[in-house]
């Protein structure tokens, strides 16, 4: 085989595999692009309200000034180790070199200073997006109040007079004042469309105020583990135009099921992958009963291992 | 008579539990077996459990660390695996074993496998670093260590005995109350903890006593290596913090076992004060890990770079501030607690100041490599690996510090991803780059390179396969902890994640391998001089392995390098120092007092579980004995003749001498 022979064997071996690592490399490119482009369900970065865009805002303000910082010192790592390795003939070597007042005045400052940019923006955004601070002063939220219950969740509509279990129904483009509590165990509220979470605890009340802007299907869950039926505690947020909103109301009300302190207690039991329902009638001040433990915490489950032989211990 | 116990403890229909059961005793009883009848035993009594070396307990600190690691290891594969396979079905494992699963493993890394391996090579390396024959108090070490074992013991029993808790590695009340709780799982995650709590806590008094008290002459502050001053601040966060966590945990046993209500629901309990006192210790403790970990690259980066580490009282400064500022930031871990603006914005700053000096730190590793020769040994790749890897967590960690982005991903898969990525990349990293580092200190041979260096990227990729999906998905609303879901966009990222378990699981294999093959191999890699790595801190002055005296004579210190200075001169006039006078050295007897402590506490903690009141009475007083034994012994210490001083220091000047000739000064 003469020169000219191998060489072009060679340039077309190196051709297939260069060919072979292109199409390896576009299998990944395409693969990769599909699992980051399918269905758009990136929740926290795709919201549907002014308190989940703002979030996302902050997010990626916050993202960008540390990428700032942390991309050339990553870069700097790679170019550091690589100049100054021990190979290096060109690469001036200084055994003695350990202290320089500039550098250590560079190094200081420059975290700092960044800090001092972040931590503005970390007063500023805590202040407006405080879940307990209303939305709009003109126009009046929708009152909701959420329990969580194991293992469900339980929006009660004070001023409609119905409620729902597992199904949040909203009218779009309208501020929503929750209170929230919780039957037993404590869970977090939280809409990733919509925004902000907040604690759900027993005994305590907290507050959230969310919008969503536009109508569609969002998925809410529990973002604090609450025992076995944790993974089932997730829900529909359906935001429907006002007129829908308040035709469902009409469509609910008196129908089925009047939550009273007997059908809550029921409800309290542990039970998991509840199906939506709704109450066409509340029992007054439910919320606050609850809130104030004039009706008991939910129970918990009656025997574990190891548990069986003794009741649990009731308070008081 | 037996409590609570009873035949139904044990989980008979669980086919993973009885056969990883039967395997591990098998394991055990064959382990055992093997020990007693090669006639091992008295040499392991003596040499190993009833040691009070510093030496030998930091060994087997890092021993405990590693097969705990394994164990939690498992746990990460099986949590992996679930969530990978439960889109619309169960899974594999139902909820109740989920939830023991995911609670143990986090139970397990933090308390059995980073804290052991952190005060381990704390244990091991710094009396060596500060010039010392041991530690302050070498009996109480001992006890430190197996009170932490104990602990370990408790948590693998209930995997056959009864169940773990299925509350998360913190048990958050009301959940980890007894009305939400009733089984022992709790009890024995409280039991484990308490036990194993108190082991840390001496050791933590005990490393305090040993940088503040026991350091060779000359050995001032600023003389010390930074690795000595990041264990002062280390044990300081100990002293400081693990008492509130003793505390903490006690109040909830005594909701569960007297009636009390510090945490409950009803009668004025407050858990939000449980989320409170738990993380006032639990942010601390990140740091009790970090920092250490942090003093490890500093001596890596010197080491392999062949220069002294960059602003060395810069880092000094920076590691107090950590050390201080650990404290103030407790509340970030639960912004949507609804405290009000206020406070979660000054908790937010707060947390982001501790960026700071960790940043000057970063920066003056960098500083360290220029002008250096840098050689990328193993440990030096785990440290660059570290860098890296630890400012995407710690930009992570300052995303999450703002308040309102925490609201979008507070315990979120996210977060996940953010705290594995500085734990494994910080702390985990730490420790492998340490145990590379001193191995060959401790038994007189290194690893292997090639296979440490698999291990390496293995662990690396396999460790940014399995956690930037989780980024991706707390981006995509995806909350910790799911046992299933039903959202079909997340599953291929968590099929990715399982990849990446399984990158990491080839990175431990090779590790295993690389111990194995070193051992057979271990003529070839011997170390000969006690200094295989042109260390620059005082333990590279002491044979492989050290004897137990450490030291010949006290070495006197004039800098911070105090072992390079002395090479230096060594090199130059190509003579060592003039032979020393030999002179006996009282060390201390070993003492079974930690061994036999560790029994009886195993016990009380397993009868307090299941109520088996007793015997709880028995072992308590057993353990009593044994203090009042120890307190009043006579004789607890015992004289190395100067001859068999001599002997061992000259066969290793010899072995310096003969390498001498080989060093050229650094120019």
């Amino acid at each position: 085989m003469n020169i000219a022979e191998h060489r072009s064997i060679r340039a077309a071996w190196l051709w297939i595999n260069a060919a072979k690592s292109r199409l390896a490399l576009r299998g990944c490119v395409v693969v990769l692009l599909s699992l980051v482009l399918t269905g758009c369900h990136w929740a926290v970065l795709d919201p549907r309200g002014p308190v989940g865009k703002a979030d996302r805002t902050i997010l990626i303000d916050s993202l960008a000034i540390m990428l700032a910082i942390g991309v050339p010192t990553i870069l700097a790592t790679f170019a550091f180790a690589w100049w100054f390795r021990a190979s290096n003939t060109r690469a001036r070597y200084r055994p003695d070199w350990e202290f320089s007042g500039a550098v250590e005045l560079v190094v200081w400052a420059i975290p700092a200073m960044v800090i001092i940019l972040l931590g503005g923006v970390a007063w500023i955004g805590s202040h407006q997006l405080d879940p307990a601070k209303p939305l709009s002063e003109r126009q009046a939220p929708v009152e909701i109040q959420v329990i969580s219950l194991d293992w469900k969740w339980l929006f009660i509509y004070p001023n409609e007079g119905v409620a729902s279990v597992n199904q949040l129904v909203v009218p779009a483009g309208v501020p929503l004042r929750f209170s929230l509590t919780s039957a037993s165990v404590w869970n977090v509220f939280f809409v990733p469309q919509l925004g902000s979470m907040i604690y759900a605890m027993n005994g305590m009340r907290t507050q959230m105020n969310l919008q969503a802007d536009e109508t569609g299907t969002f998925r809410g869950l529990s973002a604090h583990f609450s025992g076995d039926g944790f993974s089932d505690m997730h829900f529909q947020v359906r935001a429907m135009r006002g007129e829908e909103f308040a035709a469902w109301v009409k469509a609910t009300q008196g129908v089925g099921p009047t939550l009273d302190g007997a059908a809550y207690t029921a409800l309290a039991q542990q039970s998991t992958n509840v199906q939506p329902s709704t109450f066409g009638a509340v029992m007054p001040e439910l919320f606050a009963q609850v809130v104030r433990q004039d009706l008991a915490p939910g129970p918990g489950p009656a025997t574990e291992r190891g548990g069986a032989a003794e009741a649990p211990k009731k308070g008081h | 008579m037996l409590g609570k116990l009873s035949w139904e403890a044990i989980p008979f229909h669980q086919p993973i539990i009885m056969i990883t059961s039967a395997v591990v005793a098998i394991t055990i009883t064959s382990v055992l077996a093997w020990v007693v009848v090669k006639g091992h035993l008295p040499y392991i009594w003596r040499e190993w459990l009833s040691s009070v070396d510093h030496k030998r307990i930091g060994v087997m600190y890092v021993v405990l660390g590693l097969v705990m690691l394994l164990r939690g290891f498992a746990d990460a594969i099986m949590m992996r695996s679930q969530q990978a396979v439960a889109f619309g079905s169960a899974g594999y494992l139902p909820p109740e074993h989920y939830n023991q699963v995911f609670s143990a493993h986090g139970t397990i890394m933090i308390f059995f496998v980073a804290m052991p391996l952190v005060i381990g090579l704390m244990n091991f390396v710094v009396p060596l670093q500060l010039g010392a024959r041991d530690v302050a108090f070498p009996v109480l070490n001992s006890v430190g260590f197996w009170l932490t074992a104990t602990g370990a013991l408790l948590v693998n029993i209930s995997l056959f005995i009864g169940e773990f808790a299925r509350t998360g590695w913190l048990p958050y009340p009301p959940l980890s109350e007894l009305a939400y709780s009733p089984g022992v799982g709790v009890d024995y995650y409280l039991w484990a903890l308490q036990i194993s709590g108190a082991g840390t806590l001496l050791s933590g008094i005990n490393l305090v006593t040993t940088v503040l008290k026991v350091r060779a002459p000359g050995m001032n502050y600023l003389h010390m290596p930074i690795f000595c001053w990041t264990t002062l601040a280390s044990n300081l966060l100990i002293v400081a913090a693990f008492p509130i966590l003793t505390a903490t945990l006690a109040m909830l046993l005594l909701d569960r076992y007297l009636g009390f209500h510090f945490f409950t629901n009803e009668a004025g309990g407050n858990p939000m004060m449980f989320m409170n006192l738990i993380w006032a210790w639990g942010h601390p403790e990140v740091y009790i890990l970090a920092l250490p970990a942090f003093g490890i690259f500093s001596e890596v980066f010197a080491t392999f770079s062949g220069k002294p580490l960059f602003g060395y009282r810069s880092m000094v400064a920076a590691t107090m501030g950590i050390c201080i500022l650990s404290f103030m930031v407790w509340l970030h871990h639960f912004f949507t607690m609804g405290a009000g603006a206020d406070v979660n914005a000054i908790f937010g700053i707060a947390t982001m100041i501790i960026a700071v000096p960790t940043g000057v730190k970063i920066y003056n590793w960098l500083f360290t490599m220029y002008s250096g020769r840098v050689v990328f040994a193993t440990p030096m790749l785990w440290a660059l690996g570290f860098v890296v890897t630890f400012v995407i967590g710690g930009i992570t960690g300052v995303l999450l510090a703002v308040p309102p982005a925490d609201f979008v991903l507070h315990n979120s898969l996210f977060l996940v991803a953010h705290f594995h990525n500085v734990i494994i990349g910080g702390v985990v990293f730490g420790i492998f780059a340490g145990y590379e580092y001193w191995f060959p200190k401790a038994f007189g041979f290194r690893l292997h390179g090639g296979l440490g260096k698999a291990a390496f990227w293995f662990w690396i990729i396999g460790f940014y396969v399995a956690f930037m999906p989780l980024y991706a998905l707390g981006l995509m609303g995806m909350t910790r902890r799911m046992q299933h879901y039903n959202v079909p966009e997340w599953q291929p990222w968590l099929l990715v994640a399982a990849g990446g378990a399984a990158l990491i699981a080839i990175g431990i294999a090779f590790q295993i391998v690389q111990l194995v093959w070193s051992i057979r191999h271990r003529e070839t890699l011997r170390d000969v001089t006690g200094d295989p790595w042109n260390g620059r801190t005082l333990e590279w002055m002491t044979p492989s392995p050290p004897p137990m005296f450490n030291y010949a004579v006290m070495p006197d210190v004039e800098g911070v390098e105090a072992y390079w200075m002395r090479k230096q001169t060594a090199i130059e006039r190509q003579a060592l120092r003039p032979e020393p006078e030999y002179h006996d050295i009282h060390m201390p007897r070993n003492s079974s007092a930690g061994f036999i402590c560790a029994f009886f506490s195993a016990i009380m903690g397993f009868a307090l579980i299941w109520h088996i009141w007793w015997l709880v009475v028995v072992a308590f007083m057993g353990a009593w004995a044994v203090f009042v034994v120890v307190a009043w012994r006579d004789l607890h210490e015992e004289a190395i003749p100067a001859a068999t001083v001599a002997a061992i220091d000259r066969a290793n000047r010899a072995a310096r001498e003969a390498a001498l000739p080989n060093l050229r000064p650094v120019s």
